[in-house]
């Protein structure tokens, strides 16, 4: 009867602990970088090493989280007119993706190997939001987990502003890199 | 002995209960909901773009530029509007200043100018408070800047060559209300070297007022006044109006004035012409363009 009873609650724990097997990879220090440039001779670019990255490994769900003050221009000026004229970031402080990775059952945490991963979710910026699909690369390197990604933002989906489509490239290029813990 | 078995035996069960529980219920989208509201709670948000650039007018606004900024300022005082079209309104007259405004962190500036009729100026400008909301609640912002005006004109009357320097000191107390309105308010003292007799101060004090209307996000309309306390004579107060246009790394200011001196003692206490009826209103414009110079360090892509 006891030994039944230990083989019971032993199994039970070792098939919820399967079952929940489930890992938040995260990260605050991830960055983000795009480049904006237009017909403008000055180089539109930044950076944000300050990215709050999130993920689940058995669901696939993610969110990207960031300041958009942290975003470093090398022209403080430019800084401005980002924050100020473009993505009113006192009424709108984070742009964030919240999203599924799609194809994560493909990803083997446990195995050294780089995976490309597809994420689908809605993508917020300046207020406003849109359903997007990006395409990365998820690389597994002795148990840790980094996701890097090149993706275009469609402006005009997002902010107001004029010189975008002239100076201010419609589409901004970006690149995502997040080493997560 | 079966007290203990089961003692086991339920703990076993709360472990595995237990880790049934954590194992649900993980929502990134909620948790991160509510981290943007802890977040906004937590952080401080420095408020930027109280004015579009570092003058009003002719005086300093709180604003500065960024580290390795060079901000290369183009500033033109015509005559006065009313000589009509036999004087082109003005424009046949010029008094103009060339200057180089150099940030050496965000926080610190310095400038140099040059005045037509052998006029220097030079001046350094500290950001002490920074407006914040969030967790670091400020209501205004401030700034020290001080100043030297260095005449180089020869002029037989001086005795000593310290007669030629002027210096002035100023306390910058700005607030940018909303996005539409921004004020400030600039206790100034001005000390002269010199003055031309033992019966007058060295010493000349001010509280100018200035402030800026957004009327679209790249036009600002500005307005700046200078009232003396003590006045010297023959001079009145400075007073001007104008817009602020911002078109990326330009930005360009067009002013009605009745001040020709673009350093702070020229304009604040030796304004002579009057705005009454329009006789001493002059057209005036800065042009100022910012250059990167040196890479800031936060910036690594």
């Amino acid at each position: 009867m006891k030994k039944t009873i230990l083989a019971l609650s032993i199994s039970a724990l070792f098939a919820t602990s399967a079952m929940s097997q489930q890992k938040v990879y995260s990260t605050k220090t991830g960055q983000i970088s795009f480049d904006a440039t237009g017909t403008c001779a000055e180089a539109i670019k930044a950076v944000n090493n300050q990215v709050d990255s999130k993920l689940v490994d058995k669901t696939g769900q993610m969110v990207v989280s960031v300041l958009i003050k942290s975003f470093k221009f090398a022209n403080a000026l430019m800084e401005d007119h980002f924050n100020e004229n473009y993505m009113e970031s006192t009424k709108f402080p984070k742009a964030d993706f919240k999203g599924f990775i799609t194809n994560v059952s493909t990803v083997n945490f446990a195995k050294d190997g780089s995976y490309p991963v597809t994420a689908k979710g809605k993508l917020t910026i300046d207020g406003r939001e849109k359903e997007m699909t990006f395409t990365g690369t998820a690389i597994i390197e002795k148990g840790k987990l980094t996701i890097k990604s090149n993706f275009n933002v469609p402006l005009n989906d997002f902010i107001r502003g004029s010189y975008i489509g002239t100076q201010i490239s419609a589409e901004a290029k970006a690149t995502l890199n997040c080493k997560y813990e | 002995m079966v007290f203990k078995q089961k003692l086991f035996t339920l703990l076993v069960l709360v472990v595995a209960s237990a880790k049934i529980a954590t194992a649900q219920d993980v929502d990134l989208f909620k948790s991160q909901d509510e981290q943007d509201k802890k977040d906004k709670l937590n952080s401080t948000d420095y408020i930027t773009a109280t004015f579009k650039t570092t003058r009003m007018v002719n005086g300093q606004s709180i604003e500065n530029v960024g580290e390795g900024i060079m901000d290369v300022k183009v500033s033109h005082r015509f005559g006065t509007i009313s000589q009509g079209a036999y004087g082109l309104w003005g424009l046949d007259a010029a008094t103009m200043r060339i200057g180089l405004d150099y940030g050496i962190t965000n926080r610190l500036m310095v400038g140099v100018g040059r005045t037509n009729g052998g006029l220097f100026d030079g001046f350094a400008k500290y950001r002490l408070l920074r407006q914040s909301t969030g967790k670091v609640n400020m209501p205004v912002s401030v700034s020290l800047a001080g100043g030297t005006i260095w005449r180089t004109q020869k002029d037989p009357s001086l005795n000593h060559y310290s007669d030629r320097f002027n210096y002035s000191g100023q306390i910058l107390i700005a607030r940018k209300f909303n996005d539409f309105l921004s004020l400030q308010v600039v206790p100034t003292i001005i000390h002269y070297n010199s003055v031309a007799n033992s019966t007058l101060s060295n010493d000349y004090y001010s509280v100018g007022i200035g402030g800026r209307l957004r009327l679209t996000k790249r036009v600002n309309l500005t307005a700046e006044y200078y009232p003396q306390f003590t006045k010297r004579e023959g001079t009145t107060n400075s007073f001007s109006v104008g817009f602020d246009i911002e078109t990326g790394g330009h930005v360009f200011q067009f002013h009605f004035t009745n001040s020709t001196g673009m350093d702070d003692r020229s304009f604040i206490e030796e304004t002579t012409d009057k705005w009454n009826s329009a006789k001493g209103v002059h057209f005036g414009f800065n042009i100022a363009r910012v250059f990167k110079i040196v890479e800031p360090k936060a910036v690594k892509m």
